[in-house]
């Protein structure tokens, strides 16, 4: 087992240069650490300017999502001991503008996130208080809108696996399309925003269909699959996405059909 | 809500590339494989016009040119934009790709219905 | 390109990145997905044949000969191998991609990936089939 590896790092200062460089540094190989650890090795013992963003190193806050030898990953659950001859190439996440060295802006990504409204929507709320005097005789179900909601199992299997995810954005760094149309709203937006769809106390799936159904939304996907491939979540967006192709593709031809019928 | 026409596009794309999926491949075994290299006997003139004249089968190679077709359509379409970088021309591609689509249905159509 | 600090009037100039026309060649994976998005050139390339096809046998036992023989010319044969291939490699990636797009639920249930995509294939072993009988029959 060799005593240490080499990791390349970009390091992109703006007061001094205007393009991003490469550095080179020399961390002890451990077996048990990942790439977040060597990281933080070289901030700690060897370049202190060495700037990143992580958090909770294990993996669910989504802070240290990086290209590692030129695929999107959490860093903190990305083991040296996969890349055992190194060099390991460390850059910042692809796509996104580069603020400095391996910390990029996110700004676009949350701007269009509040966009499909990713939170439980109601025609009408009505108060806690409400609640305990709601309920249906003999049945101990409370009813539904009187603040308090029930949801089987089955109801929360329907969106779970979309509410896994963890903004860590590696699928945008995946995705080509989002590469090359600036303007997409992305696999996780589309993802969350299904996760809300599927919800059975939200009531806003139509909005949050005409919102995604624009130019910059669903049909910008052509399915090419690699943000499923590296979501550390397993929410598979790419199937998300395509169901809400789906939806879409249903509900346009029911409102064309039936006009009636669509709410 | 009539977004604009990719959802009915799309179903264009997703029935043709179905269509293709389940059928291509053996028609495509059959006529540019099997048949010319001899490995099965190709049917007689007279059996090909016979089945190609029952309403069925006019209905059926219809689908199998039309739809395939559309899906190339948008497909294709999407592939210049993304891999070529040539989404400045979309009007062009746009003519060039679903007019492309439907001139083949139209030859399809008119070819299946003056069948002698 | 300035070769001294940069800096906007709110905060240091972000570097953005330009994304290289050929950004599907930087990895393999990347050029799967356009492999498999030319698939459609080989589907749009059969349909034309089909048509032709047609056209022949409309035409006459002679003009049927004569496209039958004309698709024993090497260079023929060659195309048509190489669409059938990419035409393959289309119904293998739609069917394994199929479950993305469809969720069926049986009571309650969710049919899982595997089982829609055999299915699949098992259809497209029966369609196949037929369409060889269907032919062969003459």
């Amino acid at each position: 087992m060799p005593e240490t590896v080499q990791l390349t790092v970009t390091r992109y200062r703006p007061e001094q240069e205007s393009a991003p460089t490469v550095q080179t540094y020399e961390v002890p190989y451990r077996k048990d650490w990942v790439v977040l650890d060597a990281l933080n090795y070289i901030k700690d013992r060897l370049d202190g300017t060495l700037t990143y963003r992580w958090s909770c190193r294990m993996g669910v806050c989504g802070s240290c999502g990086m290209m590692v030898n030129g695929e999107a990953k959490l860093t903190c659950a990305t083991f040296l001991s996969h890349y055992q001859r190194g060099p390991i190439r460390v850059e910042p996440l692809t796509y996104f503008p580069i603020i400095r060295d391996l910390v990029v802006d996110i700004t676009d990504f949350l701007h269009k996130l509040k966009q499909v409204k990713p939170w439980i929507v109601r025609r009408e709320e009505k108060p806690l208080a409400e609640g305990l005097s709601s309920v249906r005789p003999g049945s101990g179900q409370a009813l539904l809108g009187t603040g308090e909601y029930r949801q089987t199992p089955e109801q929360l299997e329907l969106y779970k696996q979309f509410s896994m995810c963890i903004n860590c954005m590696l699928c945008y760094a995946a995705c080509p399309v989002y590469g090359l149309e600036p303007s997409f709203l992305g696999p996780a937006v589309l993802a969350l925003a299904q996760r809300y769809n599927h919800d059975s106390r939200d009531q806003a799936a139509t909005e949050r269909l005409e919102r995604c159904s624009e130019h910059d939304g669903i049909w910008q996907c052509t399915f090419v699959g690699e943000c499923s491939k590296a979501c550390p979540k397993n929410v598979d967006p790419a199937g998300a996405i395509q169901q809400f192709k789906l939806a879409g593709t249903l509900h346009w031809f029911q409102s064309l059909l039936l006009p009636w019928g669509t709410k | 809500m009539r977004r604009g026409l990719t959802p009915l596009l799309w179903t264009l794309f997703s029935a043709g590339g179905t269509l293709a999926a389940f059928l291509y491949p053996i028609h495509l075994f059959l006529t540019g494989l099997a048949f010319p290299l001899g490995w099965l006997e190709p049917p007689s003139h007279e059996f090909a016009l016979s089945l190609l004249r029952h309403p069925l089968t006019r209905v059926y190679f219809f689908g199998l040119i039309s739809l395939p077709l559309f899906h190339w359509a948008h497909r294709f379409r999407y592939t210049l934009y993304d891999g070529l970088m040539l989404k400045h021309l979309t009007i062009p591609i746009v003519i060039f790709c679903y007019g492309g689509a439907l001139v083949g249905s139209l030859a399809a159509a008119y070819l299946l219905w003056t069948l002698p | 390109m300035t070769t001294g600090p940069a800096y906007t009037s709110h905060h240091p100039r972000w570097y953005r990145r330009r994304v290289s026309v050929w950004w599907w060649l930087e990895s393999w994976r990347y050029a799967k997905f356009v492999l498999r998005e030319l698939t459609s050139l080989a589907v749009a390339f059969f349909a034309v044949l089909a048509l032709f096809k047609i056209r022949a046998i409309a035409a006459g036992p002679e003009a049927y000969a004569r496209f039958l023989e004309r698709l024993q010319n090497p260079v023929f044969l060659l195309l048509n191998g190489v669409a059938f291939l990419f035409v393959l490699y289309h119904a293998i990636t739609w069917f394994n991609l199929a479950p993305k797009a469809m969720t069926i639920r049986v009571r309650g249930v969710r049919v899982p990936d595997w089982a829609i995509q055999a299915g699949n294939y098992l259809a497209w072993l029966v369609v196949s089939a037929m369409a060889v009988w269907v032919l062969r029959r003459g």
